[in-house]
């Protein structure tokens, strides 16, 4: 496999609550605890679950929009996590972000060419007009007609929205883009136009990506691996192929088992994982294996008289099974 | 009903009948959208749309017509509005005295011409000193969040206090020193303009600051984050430009409130020289004589309001004029 181009390691993001009178800290919202994974250049890696599981803030974790609780992120060499604001600055050029509402990313009162042309004006000494040449430059790559340059972002659709987002996010020819739920507001027949746009950018220019998404297709169809979280952990990491096909983690198989399939025949004989419960709240973890309160194989193995105590008292360890999978489930090897 | 509607209608002409020559303007006017390449300079969209603005055209005209008459009325009509001449005293509309004259025998016309002056420069000055603090102290407590706190009791310590005490202490502790270094009316006027600056940005810092708190949290922002944008170029790029229509509000309000002040503390004796015309002043002076002669409360009563309602109105045009969604509908 080729080399790592990010790697996160035992990466905590923790909120503080404050409470009372005098505003004292009482405790803490994990929005993600303990994640360690690597990006390897050139591949696409999905980060899939519900909401609220921290997928969008392990997302901006990894560019230093938040600043970690612990851990740390490694792009390349550097340790971005304890990095100064003025060293941030200068690596930010190397990593970018598309967002998910193409509305409420792009300033509504900048035109299109002030947009796009932002970061080359923070990061470049490019004169106005080579500035301007840049931005018709990128318009025309992301499929949007370089005359827009004047143009206000409210003039357009949700998809060219999503485009300008895009241009923006090249600007600067970044290596490494994280792609935070970049189609979840689009509807289907412009996610197929934008997911495509993102293949051929990553074809061309050899783009690394982090595709958050909680459509599970759509990641099927981009990602070359797949990560999977639930409650500010990850619960198992694969390649696609054979997160899909065989799923190691009762949550993964839960999730994929939610997926619809086009087939009339096939989606009535479906078997369906149906989890019971909520979702805990990230506040107050359970104590042992995150997913304890609502497993099916952890109620299962219990009602057939099985020893299942550990998963309500420990938690798993994240471990690779085979050459290429990470799991945290007690069971693992089992369901291998 | 169709029916009726094709018979209202010019029949069209045959097929290639008459061929019609189409401008680029034509089209323009058809598809407006249709604005590809062209090329659309961002003061000349603002104007186009403060334009089609009626009620800021309108307040527009009105308000340089006030300004064109109060700094070039005086050479006009070239009476001096402190001359007193008491044997034509409380005198009524004349050829002599348009507007009559007070009960000082001093004309109306040439009062309300040269006390606009005051009035009007005060009532700007004051006010863009007021959206300065208000907006600068505004956007600091909104955005960073260690200075929320401390900015926010310091303006409630401003809401809380009784201003107009405040102002006779300042008043009374600045104006000799002042008159004597600038001179006495130089002196006044800054004096007024920075006491008043002073103790009316408060409302203008909380709206500010209300609107700053809810934009830094929209993606656009964090998305300049992600590039780089160093925190004072977001601040100037991307959150001022998005909390203007707060603080144009407040600005028209605040040309009110700051001519209105004027007058309260010159009717206290602690503003301008008591025979120093203002429009506040006139209207204090004429409060007494309401019943007899009601014209000298309504000039310069209607001085004031026209000029706080045309400025109103200019800025709602220009706040509309200003937001690229509302241009251009």
């Amino acid at each position: 496999m080729s080399e790592k181009l990010v790697s996160v390691s035992e990466l905590k993001i923790h909120f503080p609550i404050h409470a009372g009178l005098l505003r004292r800290r009482v405790g803490e919202v994990k929005a993600v605890d303990g994640l360690s994974f690597d990006v390897y250049r050139g591949e696409t890696l999905g980060l899939v679950g519900e909401s609220g599981c921290g997928k969008s803030t392990t997302g901006r974790a990894v560019l230093r929009l938040y600043d970690p609780t612990e851990g740390s992120v490694t792009f390349e060499d550097t340790d971005i996590a304890d990095l100064s604001d003025g060293d941030m600055r200068r690596m930010r050029p190397r990593m970018q972000m598309i967002f998910q509402d193409p509305q409420a990313c792009l300033n509504p009162r900048m035109t299109v060419g002030a947009i796009i042309g932002e970061p080359l004006m923070e990061h470049t000494s490019m004169g106005a007009k080579e500035r301007q040449e840049r931005v018709r430059e990128l318009l025309d790559q992301v499929g949007l007609n370089p005359d827009f340059v004047n143009r206000y972002p409210h003039e357009f659709s949700g998809g060219q929205r999503q485009r300008i987002g895009i241009a923006r996010a090249l600007a600067l020819d970044p290596d490494f883009i994280v792609c935070d739920e970049p189609i979840a507001a689009l509807d289907v027949s412009i996610q197929a136009q934008v997911v495509n746009l993102l293949e051929d950018l990553q074809a061309e220019r050899g783009l690394t990506y982090l595709f958050i998404s909680h459509d599970l297709s759509m990641v099927r169809h981009i990602a070359s691996r797949v990560a999977v979280m639930y409650l500010g952990k990850i619960m198992e990491l694969a390649p696609v192929a054979d997160l899909y096909a065989d799923p190691l983690h009762p949550y993964t198989k839960a999730l994929l088992s939610a997926v619809p399939v086009a087939d009339p025949d096939v989606e009535a004989t479906r078997q369906r994982t149906i989890l019971t419960g909520d979702v805990p709240s990230p506040a107050n973890p359970p104590q042992g294996c995150v997913f304890c309160t609502r497993c099916p194989l952890a109620q299962s193995k219990k009602a057939a008289g099985e020893d299942v105590e550990k998963c309500f008292t420990a938690p798993p360890d994240w471990r690779s099974i085979g050459s290429d999978r990470f799991v945290a489930c007690h069971f693992a090897e089992e369901a291998k | 009903m169709t029916e009726v509607k094709a018979k209202g209608q010019k029949p069209s002409g045959p097929v290639g009948a008459k061929r019609r020559v189409v401008t680029r303007e034509q089209i323009l006017t058809v598809f407006p959208e249709q604005t590809l390449g062209v090329h659309r300079s961002f003061a000349g969209d603002v104007w186009a749309q403060f334009k089609s603005h009626k009620g800021a055209v309108f307040g527009a005209a009105v308000f340089l017509t006030i300004v064109f008459l109060v700094f070039f009325g005086p050479m006009i009509w070239t009476i001096d509005p402190t001359f007193v001449d008491i044997r034509s005293r409380n005198q009524g509309a004349s050829f002599a005295h348009p507007l009559g004259t007070d009960q000082l025998g001093r004309d109306l016309l040439a009062r309300v011409l040269s006390g606009g002056r005051v009035s009007l420069a005060v009532g700007l000055t004051a006010m863009a000193l007021s959206l300065l603090f208000g907006s600068t102290i505004g956007v600091i407590a909104g955005y960073f969040r260690r200075m929320d706190g401390p900015l926010m009791r310091f303006t409630d310590l401003f809401l809380a206090l009784p201003l107009l005490p405040l102002l006779l202490v300042i008043v009374m502790l600045f104006r000799e020193k002042l008159s004597g270094v600038l001179g006495p009316e130089g002196g006044i006027f800054i004096l007024m303009v920075s006491a008043i600056g002073l103790t009316s940005w408060m409302q203008t810092a909380r709206i500010v600051r209300g609107d700053v708190l809810a934009l830094k949290e929209r993606e656009f922002v964090l998305a300049a984050k992600s590039i780089g944008t160093p925190s004072r170029r977001i601040i100037t790029r991307h959150v001022l430009p998005n909390v203007l229509s707060p603080i144009m509000v407040s600005a028209t309000l605040g040309i009110a409130t700051a001519i209105i002040t004027e007058s309260a503390l010159s009717f206290l004796g602690l503003g301008f020289p008591p025979d120093f015309p203002t429009w506040g002043r006139l209207l204090f002076d004429a409060i007494d004589y309401t019943r007899d002669y009601p014209g000298r409360v309504i000039w310069p009563g209607l001085a004031i309001s026209l000029t706080v309602l045309s400025v109103n109105y200019i800025g709602d045009g220009l706040r509309d004029a200003l937001d690229p969604r509302l241009r251009g509908r």
